[in-house]
């Protein structure tokens, strides 16, 4: 039985382990105003709003993509859709400035749009801050519009503000909010669906259910239900799991300080984190997934996944992060190099979850850039991703990671690259040098997203703007103005 | 005033703004106004339906496709055994399960319902199941047993093209003595390139739901732009009469060509199984089937040879496009002569042969999309700019300039008079001058010689789009107007709405002849049986042709209570008008003024028809295949935009950081809408040319096909600064209506300007002395073989002239 709340109203309601929260909706509530334009999350038609206390026990809203969530999932939250917002022609602000700023030519996209316009104006009441274009882009950049190009919905973004409208009852009944804070919902079982609470539960459940499938955010997982129709008839979901909802200060096994991050911490919950202290690995989150899959996709899963396309890996392994992996025989830390084994094969035993990951604190000398190439700036998947970490001790480099992803079948360092330049001043002649021990790193592969000619030079180029801009930090009290390296819209 | 008949005649040259009917004192709504979309707010409340939102009997069955994965060979073996033995199916069937017609192809044979023995591309429809659940149906697919004896799949269109192997004749264009302007040349210009083809997208891939109805027919709802052809096709399958078939669309969720043709297989399937059942049935494909069965925009191999004189004015030369057809001819005869029609863009061509093949390769078959073939033809010129420029020295809208269409150089190389050729230069000047282009020019040749990686570019291109369909026949529409006894007005016409707007445009124009507001007049869902044997909404002619066909009822309708109105009141039949809900007329010195609801009321009395229909032909066309001359359009639309782009030469990453465009649309109807379709066509063209890349493996198997793999423009693309403007002050010197312009293709094409501002960054790693091939889309992996590729050229042209 999943209990949650569907535009104000609560709602009981049984369903398989795999239904998503779209067919949930048109199939079986005959709610047919949020739209499927992909079932695989990339479009962002499907767009709704999810209602979660915060730990003030007030609800905030986020958007997802209902195709690839879990049904299940919507225990204990309050569920919003687009037929939600308006009562008759009374319009939320932000469906009318759609209409006012004719932000709809086919429609279609138009549900989506809206609810994520929708997030970005309760977001903004509850935290008011400027909405920059970069805020705009992270708020819109999931919602694919095929008619208008854009410029109408911007509008109606930056005017929603000032636009009057119709306020939904449920927006400030603070009972719901405290409904939905104390009563999260019965844990779905009979379904096959399970929402253990804490650790040890999500570990007896693994040794229990050796054929469940593990999810948190969905964002990958989910489409093998929408594009392969696989009847997933056990899922474990690990986002209710207190334990691996932690962020806090730490060390990891051999002392070092840093952060540890629970496996279902959100990318959107790592961003004041990021910021704060890495900023190269922030700016890729705004360029990972689309606002809808940083909402509800984990790092953990992200790891766990063990793509070699995944976007966090190569920076797990330039940080030198660790992962704590824990079964029922205990914990144990080993480091992310460690942990990708083969083409999406890891360490993770049968009986193991991923715990946590821990990013060791960057020390004030050392650098951390991460570049991502991609056929689109937003919400596309790399041909390339570069993440070097690095210190220049006296001079010399040290310490230097250079890890790549889309180079092999698995995230991982140029082993030989870093000892071109490990130990050297950073000169032109050691940069070619790693450059050349880039051949004998990878023999990337052509696909889709580029071929192995054009990923084979698009790394050579990442190395060769590594050695640009420690060029240019070398040279920043010099009197020669600093050249620009790298478009802005891309740089860190 | 003037009378329609009057507005059938071409105005005269001088007319640009004397002839037009201004508008009368505005009602609400009116037409010229920005007035919002019919269906903004069913829009934004999400109770607009689309057809996998409509209600149906709850014993209604979903259908799925069994498509072939290998793209060409014959079937050796097909057991549906467990297909049909699956949890909730219901019905299977292959081409022998059809009664009437096999083969659906719309204007030429070749598209066979589904594979009849052999495979013709990856992702055929070989058969078709119908289940319980859409779900349940796709499941079942997965159980066939298909054995297909794979032979290799033609995958190279020049290759094809050179063999002869073709779905279309050959045809060829020509103008003057091409050989002797190019001996006779100072420089020529020669390259190839190749323009890769586009996915639709649409956001709401091919749906529709056919009822079985009484006697042997069919009801069917579709998001589908050419009803009629879907109409026709269906009962053929079935081997019933047209009359048995009706055929419905309330609006689609995004068409852009993708439904012209490839909307009715769906629908023929839906009905087969529906007469089969005897219930009703729904298919919708998932975005993955969707993009590997339907046709796309053509990929085109383009070769060119062009002579210039010392100033880089073409005098002539050979034009060749090869239009990757795909497996079946389809709309590929038209598409091509469209590339060939486009070929010069707003230049003369001087002295030129165009020649255009329409290849046959084993993929799905090609079709119509936004700019029809045009934007692929004005490729080839738009490259031959840029690398005139680069040879003559000359900044290259300096050099487009002097090529454009001019007194003395007026002529197509179709034989078709340019007109409105004082609006061309005007607008290029005006946007020239708007966007600032000389000083930005300056400014950025300075930045990019200080600048090692990153590189600035700038381009301004112009568009001049041909409006007609160029079968002559498709050019009529029809409409259907009635007023109801409380006033209230109801039209439909042929045209869909697909987000364009067209309804909101044909019931401005209804409301503007009857003088209401536009919330008294109504439109409701095309349908075949309202208004029959329609054309397609496609060509950007849906207002022309179809708010022509309203007028024309409405004009009609009008004169006939014009009529009654004198005779039952007593008045001036002369200079009788009907303005902001009144009938306004004068009875001898004194003016009566007749509030529409009572007209209508005593005219309902006095046995008036308050029902009309009207009908509308574009006049004056005409095109020649034989000598491969005439005038196959009405008019041009023009429209320009400079675009300046930022990229990293070293990575091939680019950003889009300004675009100005100023867009000819003559007298708007709707100038929110109008722009909203310049910016989106805009947005669309520079995703054709930058990150939309289709992608097979070498088995012919798409492997972009879905959203993950194929990049359509996001909201971060649209340009940080985008100034859109429409030309003002220039009505169309045809009689089009309220001369207006057509607007939904013509903007599509302004996105070249983005690939030329990259192949201007890219010139600058030579010193602007070298053009840089750059074939489309300009993905980042492009890019960035260019800039390699011209510091190459670079570099060996320094050493070899110290």
């Amino acid at each position: 039985m999943i209990e949650f709340f569907l535009n104000g109203r609560p709602r009981r309601v049984d369903a398989e382990a795999h239904l998503s929260v779209l067919d949930l909706l048109r199939e079986r509530l005959n709610q047919t105003g949020t739209k499927e334009g992909c079932a695989s999350g990339d479009c962002g038609a499907c767009t709704v709003a999810i209602g979660e206390p915060d730990a003030d026990g007030n609800l905030r809203y986020h958007s997802a993509n209902a195709c690839i969530m879990p049904a299940h999932q919507l225990n204990g939250r309050h569920l919003v859709t687009v037929e939600g917002l308006s009562r008759g022609d009374e319009l939320h602000p932000c469906q009318a400035a759609m209409v006012e700023h004719h932000g709809s030519q086919c429609g279609f996209c138009t549900p989506g749009i809206v609810m994520s316009l929708f997030t970005l104006h309760e977001d903004d009441r509850a935290r008011p801050a400027p909405l920059t274009p970069e805020r705009l882009e992270a708020a819109l950049g999931g919602n694919l519009c095929r008619c208008t190009g854009y410029r109408p919905i911007r509008d109606a973004a930056l005017a929603m503000g000032d636009t009057p409208g119709f306020r939904p009852e449920w927006l400030d009944d603070d009972a719901l909010a405290r409904t939905l804070a104390t009563n999260v919902g019965e844990p779905a079982t009979h379904s096959g669906f399970y929402q253990p609470r804490r650790l040890d539960e999500l570990v007896e459940l693994r040794a229990r259910h050796p054929d469940a499938r593990l999810v948190a955010g969905g964002t990958d997982l989910w489409l093998e239900v929408t594009q392969n129709l696989a009847d997933f008839t056990e899922v474990i979901d690990v986002t209710r799991v207190e334990q691996l909802k932690v962020l806090e200060a730490g060390h990891d096994a051999s002392g070092r300080p840093g952060m540890w991050v629970g496996a279902a911490v959100t990318y959107t919950q790592l961003e004041p984190l990021f910021a704060e202290r890495y900023p190269a690995f922030h700016h890729l989150l705004h360029r990972l997934g689309s606002g809808q899959v940083r909402n509800r996709g984990t790092l953990g899963g992200n790891v766990a996944n063990a793509s070699p396309i995944g976007d966090t890996p190569p920076v797990l392994l330039a940080l030198d992060a660790r992962l704590r992996l824990t079964g029922p025989g205990g914990s144990r830390e080993l480091a992310a190099a460690d942990f990708f084994i083969d083409y999406k094969k890891t360490a993770l035993a049968p009986d193991e979850c991923l715990e946590a990951i821990f990013l060791p604190t960057l020390a004030a000398d050392r650098q951390l850039k991460v570049w991502k190439l991609s056929k689109r700036r937003e919400d596309d998947i790399s041909a390339v991703l570069g993440a070097f970490s690095w210190t220049l001790n006296d001079g010399a480099l040290a310490e230097v990671r250079l890890a790549f992803g889309g180079m092999a079948a698995i995230p991982a360092r140029a082993t030989g690259a870093e000892a071109a330049l490990e130990g050297h001043a950073p000169s032109p002649e050691r940069f070619a040098a790693a450059i050349d021990a880039l051949t004998e790193d990878f023999q990337p592969m052509s696909d889709v997203r580029g071929s192995s000619d054009y990923r084979r030079h698009a790394a050579a180029a990442l190395i060769e703007r590594l050695r640009l801009v420690v060029a240019d930090a070398a040279s920043q009290d010099s009197q020669h103005p600093t050249q620009e390296v790298m478009l802005h819209a891309y740089a860190h | 005033m003037r009378t329609l008949t009057d507005l059938t005649t071409p105005a005269s040259a001088s007319s640009d703004t004397a002839d037009t009917p201004r508008h009368a004192p505005a009602a609400k709504g009116f037409s010229g106004s920005a007035a919002r979309h019919e269906s903004a707010v069913k829009h934004v409340t999400g109770r607009a339906a689309y057809i996998d939102d409509l209600a149906l009997p709850a014993d209604a069955l979903h259908l799925a496709v069994g498509l072939s994965p290998v793209a060409s060979g014959r079937i050796t073996g097909l057991d549906l055994s467990a297909v049909r033995s699956a949890p909730g199916v219901v019905d299977v069937i292959s081409v022998a399960d059809v009664p009437g017609h096999t083969d659906i192809g719309p204007v030429f044979p070749g598209d066979p319902i589904m594979a009849d023995g052999e495979v013709l591309y990856a992702g055929q429809v070989i058969f078709c199941v119908a289940a319980t659940s859409h779900r349940a149906a796709r499941q079942a697919v997965k159980k066939a047993r298909l054995e297909i004896d794979e032979v290799e799949a033609s995958l190279d269109p020049v290759a094809a093209a050179e063999a002869g192997d073709v779905v279309r004749p050959t045809h060829r264009q020509q103008s003057g003595d091409w050989e002797a302007a190019l001996a006779g040349a100072t420089h020529v210009i020669e390259d190839e390139q190749f323009v890769g083809g586009q996915e639709h997208f649409y956001l709401e891939g091919q749906a529709c739901v056919v009822h079985p109805t009484e006697d042997e027919g069919v009801m069917v709802h579709t998001s589908n732009q050419h009803p009629s052809e879907t109409q026709k096709l269906i009962a053929e399958v079935l081997g019933i009469p047209f009359h048995a078939v009706t055929v419905e669309v309330r609006r689609m969720g995004g068409g852009f060509g993708g439904k012209e043709t490839q909307a009715s297989p769906w629908a023929c399937l839906a009905a087969l199984i529906a007469r089969r059942t005897g219930k009703s049935c729904r298919v919708r494909l998932p975005r993955a089937e969707d993009m590997k069965v339907t046709g796309k925009r053509h990929p085109f191999h383009n070769r060119y040879r062009l002579g210039v004189d010392e100033q880089g004015v073409i005098q002539g030369g050979d034009i060749t496009v090869i239009g990757d057809c795909g497996y079946s001819p389809d709309l590929s005869e038209a598409i091509v002569d469209r590339a060939m029609f486009h070929a010069d863009n707003a230049y003369s061509l001087g002295q030129a042969r165009v020649t255009g093949h329409r290849a046959r390769t084993s993929t799905a078959s090609n079709t119509a999309f936004r700019g029809f073939g045009g934007p692929q033809g004005m490729m080839v010129i738009e490259a031959a700019m840029e690398d005139i420029a680069r040879r003559v020295g000359e900044d290259p809208l300096t050099v487009r300039k002097r090529n454009l269409y001019r007194q003395g150089r007026d002529q197509t190389h179709y034989g078709q008079t340019v007109d409105q050729i004082t609006l061309l230069h005007d607008l290029i000047e005006r946007l020239e001058t708007s966007s600032d282009y000389w000083s930005r020019r300056q400014a950025i040749t300075e930045f990019n010689a200080d600048s090692p990686v990153i590189r600035r570019g700038l381009a301004l291109t112009p568009v001049k789009f041909g409006i007609s369909f160029t079968a002559q026949h498709l050019n009529q529409a029809g409409a259907l107007l009635h007023v109801y006894t409380d006033g209230s007005v109801m039209i439909n016409h042929g045209g869909i709405e697909m987000g364009q707007g067209l309804h909101t445009k044909v019931c401005q124009v209804v409301a503007r002849e009857l003088g209401l507001d536009l919330e008294a007049v109504r439109i409701s869902a095309s349908r075949t049986d309202k208004v029959p044997n329609t054309s397609p909404t496609a060509a950007s002619s849906g207002a022309d042709l179809n708010g022509q066909a309203a007028r024309d009822a409405a004009s009609k309708l009008k004169s006939r209570l014009f009529d009654f109105a004198a005779e039952r009141y007593q008045l001036d039949r002369q200079d009788m008008r009907l303005e902001q809900g009144e009938l306004i007329a004068g009875i001898g010195g004194s003016e009566r003024r007749i509030a529409w609801g009572e007209l209508i009321q005593d005219a309902y009395l006095g046995r008036v028809s308050l029902s009309e229909k009207g009908f509308y032909a574009t006049p004056l066309i005409h095109y020649d295949r034989a000598s491969g001359s005439g005038r196959p359009f009405y008019y041009f639309a023009y429209g320009a935009a400079v675009a300046e782009v930022a990229l990293d030469t070293l990575t091939g990453e680019y950003q889009v950081d300004r675009v100005d465009i100023l867009h000819d649309v003559g007298d708007s109807l709707n100038p929110a809408i109008d722009v909203g379709q310049v910016e989106g066509g805009f947005i669309q063209g520079m995703g054709w040319l930058t990150s939309e890349e289709l992608k097979w493996n070498e088995r012919g198997q798409l492997t972009s096909f879905g959203p993950a793999t194929y990049k359509i423009p996001a909201y971060g693309d649209l340009p940080a600064t985008f100034n859109v403007e429409l030309m003002q002050g220039h009505p169309n010197s045809m009689a089009s209506i309220y001369r207006s312009k057509a607007v939904g293709e013509p903007p599509f094409m302004l996105g070249m300007s983005v690939w030329c501002a990259l192949r201007d960054a890219l010139a600058s790693l030579t010193d602007y002395r070298q053009a840089v091939r750059l074939d489309t889309p300009a993905t980042p992996e492009r890019v960035m073989a260019a800039a390699r590729l011209a510091r190459k050229l670079h570099e060996s042209r320094a050493g070899g002239t110290p």
